[in-house]
C-alpha cells in the first residue's frame, strides 16, 4: 500500500469517539470506507432501498463516524448482497463486504434476529447444514428424493456422522460457538430488561 | 459398462438442491453425465457455508469450513462443481481470499490440521454454468441437442453470484449484462426475452428471506411482474435458492401482494439442466420434470404442467 494511503486515507477516523465499538470498526478493517465520498451510487442501484428503509450510503456513514445505532437496526439485515453496490463504487469500497463485516460485529453485540440466531445455532451447528433432510420432520424430504431416484439421504454430512463432529469441532476452535453462547446470553439480558422497562 | 468421462467434478449438493430441490440434483447427474462429465460424491462435505447468513454472522467460520468442504475435493483430486450461486459464492470467494493471502492460508490450515485435514488450493471451484459454457463450450453442448422448440418464450434469471462479485468470477469482469446463460437457453431453440430489471437479485439471499420473508416476497413481485409484462412462458435460473424464492416465493407473493398484482403470478420456474436435457432427448423422468409421489407441501409449488405441455407440443 502506498504511503499516502497510510497517510490520508487509513488515518484514524474514530477521534469524536473513543467507544469500545468505534475500535471494533477499525479492526475490522472498516476504515476502508475512510475513501467514501458519500455519493450515494451504492444506495442508487441497492434493489433493497428501493423497497425497504435501508440506505447503504447512510449505514456506512454510520460505521465511518462510529454510531453505533447501525448494529442495532434490522436495516443492514436486508441487504441481499446483491453486490451491485460492490461491484459500482467509484472509489472501489469493497460495500457488500463491508456491510457483512458491520454484521460481524452486530452479532458480537449480540444483535441477531431470533430466526438468524436458531438457523446458525440449532440448525447450523447440530447438523452441519442449512438446509436440513434428517430427523422425523423431515421424512417427507427424504421421500420426495427417493421420489426422483436419489437416495433418502445425501452423501453429506447427513450419511457421516463423524463429518458431523468435524465441522462442530471446527466451530468450537475457531470460535463459532462462542460466539454464538455469548450472543445467546446478551439477547436474553436485553430481553429481560426491556421487560422489566416495560412494567416499570 | 466403461463409459470413457472426457471431465470429472466433484459435486458440491450444497443444502437447497439435495434437501429442497432434489429434481435439480437428479437434472444436474443425468445431463452431466450424458455430456460424459462423471460427477463424483463429496462425502461428509457440509453447508457451503451460506454467504448471506454464516458470513455474516462470523468470517472466520465460514472461511474455515469453506475450506474444509473444497479439501474434501481435492481429497480426490477434482475440482468442486456446485448448481448453486451461493454455494459458488462461497467456495470461490473462499478459494480467492486464500490464494491472495498467504498468512490466511496458513491460519486456516492451522484449524484444519487438528481434524486432520489440510487445504491447498489448486483446485478451482466451478459453477455447473461454468463447466457448461467454458469448460465444454458451445460447439460441444450443440452436437447434443436432438429437438427443438418452436416458440418457447424464456426469462433467463441469472441470480447474482454467479457473476458478482466479478473480480473473483470467470466472466472476464462482466455483470451488468452477461450473456452466458442466454446463449444456453438458445441453444435449445427457445428464445430469451428482454425484460425490465433482467438482472436483478429474487431477494432470498444475504438473509433477507429469513429476516423478513415480505421484503424477499416484494423483490420476487417486481421481478416476476417484470416477466409477465414482457410476455414469457418459464423462468430459467441456475441456482435452487433463486428457485425456491421465484416458485414457493411465488406463492408467498400471490398471497401477501394479491391487491397490488391483479392476476395471480403462475410462470412455471425451471433449472437449465432441466431444459438442455428436455434438448439432449433425455427422460423427462430422469431431469426430475415428472411428479412421481402423492406428497404434499413440496415443490414445484407452481405447477410445470404448463411448460410440460409447451413440450409435447412445440419441441420437435
Amino acid at each position: 500500500m502506498s504511503e499516502n494511503v497510510e497517510k490520508y486515507i487509513k488515518r484514524k477516523v474514530f477521534m469524536s469517539t473513543s467507544s469500545r465499538i468505534a475500535q471494533k470498526f477499525v479492526d475490522a478493517g472498516l476504515e476502508k470506507i475512510r475513501a467514501c465520498i458519500n455519493c450515494g451510487t451504492c444506495t442508487g442501484g441497492c434493489p433493497s432501498g428501493r423497497r425497504t428503509a435501508y440506505r447503504t450510503r447512510s449505514a456506512i456513514r454510520k460505521a465511518l463516524t462510529g454510531d453505533e445505532s447501525v448494529l442495532q437496526d434490522i436495516d443492514i439485515w436486508l441487504c441481499s448482497t446483491c453486490y451491485y453496490c460492490y461491484e459500482r463504487c467509484p472509489r472501489n469500497i469493497p460495500v457488500t463486504d463491508m456491510i457483512i463485516k458491520l454484521r460481524n460485529i452486530a452479532v458480537e453485540e449480540g444483535y441477531i434476529l431470533d430466526s438468524h440466531f436458531g438457523l446458525a445455532n440449532d440448525i447450523f451447528y447440530t447438523t452441519g447444514h442449512g438446509v436440513p433432510a434428517n430427523g422425523e420432520a423431515n421424512k417427507k424430504w427424504r421421500d420426495l428424493r427417493e421420489s426422483y431416484g436419489l437416495p433418502p439421504l445425501p452423501p453429506t454430512v447427513h450419511s457421516y456422522p463423524e463429518a458431523v463432529k468435524e465441522c462442530q469441532e471446527l466451530m468450537k476452535i475457531v470460535g463459532f460457538k462462542k460466539l454464538m453462547d455469548n450472543a445467546g446470553k446478551l439477547k436474553e439480558e436485553r430481553a429481560k430488561k426491556e421487560k422489566s422497562n416495560k412494567e416499570e | 459398462m466403461n463409459k470413457d468421462y472426457k471431465w470429472h467434478y466433484g459435486l458440491f449438493l450444497g443444502c437447497v438442491i439435495p434437501n429442497r430441490y432434489p429434481m435439480i440434483e437428479a437434472s444436474i447427474r443425468n445431463v452431466f453425465d450424458h455430456l460424459g462429465a462423471k460427477l463424483l460424491d463429496l462425502p461428509g462435505a457440509s453447508c457451503c457455508p451460506a454467504p448471506g447468513v454464516f458470513r455474516a454472522f462470523h468470517i472466520p467460520t465460514w472461511l474455515v469450513i469453506a475450506a474444509r468442504n473444497i479439501s474434501i475435493a481435492e481429497e480426490i483430486g477434482v475440482n468442486p462443481l456446485t448448481g448453486c450461486n451461493g454455494c459458488y459464492g462461497t467456495l470461490r470467494d473462499a478459494w480467492y481470499e486464500l490464494e491472495h493471502e498467504y498468512e490466511l492460508k496458513k491460519e486456516v490450515n492451522e484449524y484444519l490440521a487438528k481434524i486432520g485435514r489440510t487445504y491447498k488450493g489448486n483446485l478451482e471451484p466451478k459453477h455447473v454454468v461454468q463447466a457448461l459454457y467454458l469448460d465444454m463450450g458451445l460447439d460441444y453442448l450443440k452436437d447434443y441437442i436432438k429437438l427443438k422448440f418452436s416458440d418457447l418464450k424464456v426469462a433467463v434469471h441469472y441470480g447474482c453470484h454467479i457473476v458478482k462479485p466479478s473480480d473473483k468470477r470467470p466472466w472476464d469482469g462482466e455483470y451488468e449484462a452477461p450473456r452466458f446463460l442466454d446463449e444456453i437457453v438458445e441453444l435449445t431453440g427457445a428464445k430469451s426475452i428482454e425484460y425490465k430489471d433482467k438482472y436483478m437479485c429474487c431477494g432470498a439471499g444475504g438473509a433477507v428471506r429469513t429476516a423478513v420473508k415480505e421484503v424477499a416476497a416484494d423483490f420476487t413481485r417486481e421481478k416476476l411482474t417484470n416477466m409477465r409484462n414482457a410476455g414469457v412462458d418459464i423462468v430459467i435460473d441456475c441456482c435452487p435458492f433463486c428457485h425456491l424464492q421465484l416458485d414457493l416465493g411465488q406463492m408467498e407473493a400471490n398471497s401477501i401482494f394479491k391487491n397490488e398484482i391483479g392476476e395471480p403470478f403462475k410462470i412455471p420456474v425451471i433449472y437449465i439442466t432441466q431444459l438442455l436435457g428436455l434438448s439432449f432427448g433425455m427422460d423427462p423422468n430422469l431431469l426430475g420434470l415428472v411428479k412421481n409421489h402423492e406428497l404434499t407441501g413440496v415443490p414445484p409449488f407452481i405447477s410445470v404442467e404448463p411448460f410440460l405441455n409447451i413440450v409435447k407440443g412445440q419441441l420437435t
